[in-house]
């Protein structure tokens, strides 16, 4: 309209006046597309049987496009999208680097794996509340967080998420959902509100809220501005995310009360998210900051580690024992984040690949453990190895990918933790990383010993079983277990994919320049 | 004017931890309120307080003209807004039904999930 | 609340509010308003309908379910962003046209219909809260 009034303005340095071509997409669409797909679910909420066949159609949509953006990724480096067309950093810019599409990639292959399993676990009540929708607009969120290049956009999609798992979280209203729920809503409301205050904080400092263009300033402002101030908390409303002691306890308070497949999805994605947004804002933005705390974050990091694994040694629950496993790897990821050469950070990146496979198939097995034992507790599991082999051979190797032991995922990731450690001097977080994996093959070896090699309970109820399902029950955790054995024989890929994640993250350089050279270019 | 703006964001933050540190969810419930106001306050002063005029480019010309107010802290705020207002009415109907369910709004009585005196795990076989 | 006056009353101040939503709606599109606050003020008008005579009426009232409501505006958002994949420029660019009809101009955009499923979005979600509320009283 103001072109009618006034003379044609030059907009070229304010817009983005290049064709995006279609194959560019591939930047948004892990986000847009379980959006769009979440929204006409919720629409056509009443016809349950169609919630399925979307759902997946969306997800092999979702999970084809992340496939598109990870191979563009590894042939020309960074993509970069920005809304609205208007230059960075006025625009939010979407920015996938090897780290943010190499973790969209996981997290929707293992909630595809997932919305599988639903199949069978949610009934059509569950569908009909809501189950799926929130299912792809969880997903999208996680997407989201992956994929933006935006700190605030960050914290819009750290909602979108937490929102969506709200509605999972208490599917099917059973008291105990309602009191982890309530937990779990407080605390992480208090997580993201604490990253708001930060992002407050970080406007006024910089004003910008460009990822890029805050990494290109902070050297700039280190002298005058706060950034220990904001660094740290961020490590404080972060922390709280991926639930590092001691801000861990909403985890096993909430995390066994929501039906198995959505455990297997928040233990898998949510708390990663928590260790990606770590990553991303004290290597890319804070490197300077991140060297200063990396003792606070290597204390953390053992604890995290050690209480998380003695706490599982202390569960009878098997889906309280899997969630203190999660919080034990997540001390694992950040060991490497405390160390923060490039070996430590790509060790972290390939940890976390491995955990949301590993841990989303654990929480599945689990509800496969209690399909075919009728419980969930190590006092009346018993006598599996005979009745189900298969799932014994399962959940053998599914501990040795979380120990970390050879052939599976976990060897890879830990070697790498460790060699790191020894050659930064840090002999106590080898210990500590070493230690874990000796109380975590404990912890899921007693599981193993006690409901698979035990007798079958007398106190077993065998009417609340039920046979497993061939491709809804086997068949997911055979799914997520084919990359977890992958990584373990012939990781040469996906070291690749991490250590190109890693040095990305060492040198911000290659992060700014992808979204400010477009500037100039285009 | 930023001065006066964080006192009294330091007062929202004061009270509202306060409000948070009690064992009755609704307090919670109105800590977090105050808690998600606090944050607004943050992000208007850090956003600097500036002139009351409003960021529009008058017609005909291609720049704005003098010192006007900063947009992007209102829209930040409002999106924090939006969000934190459909958290606080979710946490509200939680909260109703926890009430409902579990017949307290103590969280030191809410041990349905976590019971306790739960025992050690089977030590052998 | 269950005052005849306020029964009496209720359907017509519903009704106005839903008016003046739809006004502040269209409104946002050049001065302040807009989608957000339209859809507050049409949530306050089923939040009143429904205390005054109860939440079934306003459920049948507003037909479709609220969540449906909601998912109708999202995915009209979205879809208005996805309108820039056609045109080759980035997601949510803000595309005008124009419209003649005999004697008047319209000025469409997608940056509308993107306002739109805003309004959409608020009034679902907000008035499935609120009726959640009413709810829980009466039993």
């Amino acid at each position: 309209m103001a072109a009618e009034t006034s003379v044609p303005v030059d907009t070229s340095a304010a817009f983005v006046l290049g064709v995006t071509s279609l194959i560019d997409w591939a930047v948004i669409a892990p986000v847009a597309l379980p959006i769009l797909g979440g929204a006409l679910l919720l629409m056509v909420r009443h016809r349950t049987r169609l919630h399925a066949a979307v759902a997946f159609a969306v997800l092999a949509a979702t999970f084809a496009a992340c496939l598109v953006l990870l191979w563009r990724v590894m042939g020309e480096g960074t993509q970069v999208m920005t809304m609205g067309r208007w230059l960075p950093p006025y625009g939010i810019t979407f920015q996938a680097d090897m780290l943010g599409a190499a973790f969209a990639t996981t997290a929707t292959f293992a909630t595809t794996a997932a919305a599988v399993f639903a199949l069978r676990d949610i009934n059509a009540t569950g569908r009909r509340y809501g189950f799926y929708p929130f299912l792809l607009l969880m997903i999208a969120g996680v997407n989201g967080a992956f994929l933006t290049g935006d700190i605030f956009n960050l914290y819009v999609w750290f909602e979108v998420f937490v929102i969506s798992s709200f509605g999972l979280l208490i599917l099917g209203s059973e008291r105990r959902q309602i009191d982890g729920a309530v937990k779990y809503a407080v605390l992480n409301l208090i997580a993201t509100t604490v990253f708001l205050i930060t992002t407050g904080y970080l406007y006024g400092v910089f004003g910008t809220l460009n990822m890029a263009d805050i990494a290109r300033k902070a050297d700039g402002l280190r002298e005058s501005g706060p950034l220990m101030t904001i660094a740290t908390l961020y490590l404080l409303a972060f922390g709280m995310k991926a639930a590092a002691f001691p801000l861990n306890f909403w985890l096993p308070a909430s995390y066994h009360t929501p039906r198995i497949v959505t455990s297997a999805m928040f233990g898998g994605l949510l708390t990663k998210v928590g260790v990606y947004a770590l990553l991303r804002t004290f290597t890319t933005l804070f490197p300077v900051e991140r060297a200063v705390l990396s003792d606070v974050i290597a204390v953390v990091a053992v604890l995290t580690m050690v209480l998380g694994v003695l706490g599982a040694l202390a569960q009878t629950d098997i889906r309280r024992t899997i969630g203190f496993v999660v919080i034990s790897g997540i001390g694992t990821m950040l060991a490497g984040l405390a160390i923060g050469s490039p070996l430590a950070l790509s060790g972290t990146v390939l940890y976390a690949i491995h955990s949301i496979l590993i841990m989303t198939a654990l929480y599945l097995l689990a509800g496969l453990m209690r399909e075919a034992g009728g419980s969930f507790s190590l006092h009346e599991l018993g006598g599996l190895y005979r009745s189900h082999p298969l799932l014994a051979a399962m959940m053998l190797a599914l501990m040795l990918a979380a120990a970390g032991l050879p052939p599976l995922s976990g060897l890879w990731p830990k070697v790498m933790l460790v060699k790191a450690a020894i050659e930064g001097q840090a002999w106590w977080l080898t210990g500590a990383i070493l230690l874990s994996s000796v109380l975590t093959t404990i912890v899921l070896g007693r599981v193993f010993a006690l409901s698979f090699w035990r007798p079958q309970q007398a106190l077993a109820t065998p009417a609340d079983t039920r046979p497993i399902d061939p491709i809804a029950g086997y068949g997911t955790v055979l799914v997520l277990l084919v990359p977890a054995v992958w990584i373990g024989l012939w990781p040469e890929p996906f070291l690749r994919i991490a250590e190109t994640a890693a040095a990305g993250l060492a040198d911000p350089g290659s992060y700014i320049g992808s979204v400010f050279s477009a500037q100039g270019g285009s | 004017m930023e001065t006066a703006l964080t006192g009294l964001v330091g007062l929202f933050y004061a009270v509202s931890i306060y409000m948070m540190l009690s064992k009755h969810i609704i307090r919670v419930l109105l800590g977090i309120a105050i808690f998600g106001n606090a944050v607004n306050m943050t992000i208007f002063t850090a956003g600097r307080v500036l002139r009351e005029v409003p960021p529009i480019i008058a017609e005909g010309r291609t720049a704005l003209d003098g010192v006007t107010a900063n947009p992007l802290p209102q829209a930040l705020i409002l999106t924090a807004i939006v969000i934190s207002f459909s958290f606080f009415a979710f946490l509200l109907v939680l909260a109703y039904r926890a009430y409902q369910e579990l017949g307290t709004d103590n969280t030191d009585e809410m041990r349905i999930a976590e019971p306790e005196g739960e025992g050690l795990p089977p030590l052998g076989y | 609340m269950q005052t005849v006056i306020f029964r009496t009353a209720a359907p017509y101040l519903a009704s106005l509010m839903v008016l003046f939503s739809v006004f502040v709606l269209l409104r946002g599109h050049n001065e302040p308003g807009g989608g957000f606050i339209g859809g507050l003020i049409a949530a306050s008008a089923f939040a009143i309908y429904g205390i005054a005579c109860g939440v079934a009426p306003v459920r049948r009232a507003m037909y479709f379910h609220p969540m449906a409501i909601a998912g109708f505006g999202l995915f009209l958002s979205a879809a208005a962003g996805l309108l820039s994949l056609a045109m080759g420029v980035p997601f949510l660019t803000g595309l005008w046209t124009k419209v003649y009809l005999p004697g008047v101009t319209i000025d469409l955009s997608s940056v509308m219909f993107f306002d739109f499923g805003v309004y959409f979005v608020v009034v679902g979600a907000i008035t499935s809260i609120a009726l959640a509320l009413e709810e829980r009283e009466e039993d």
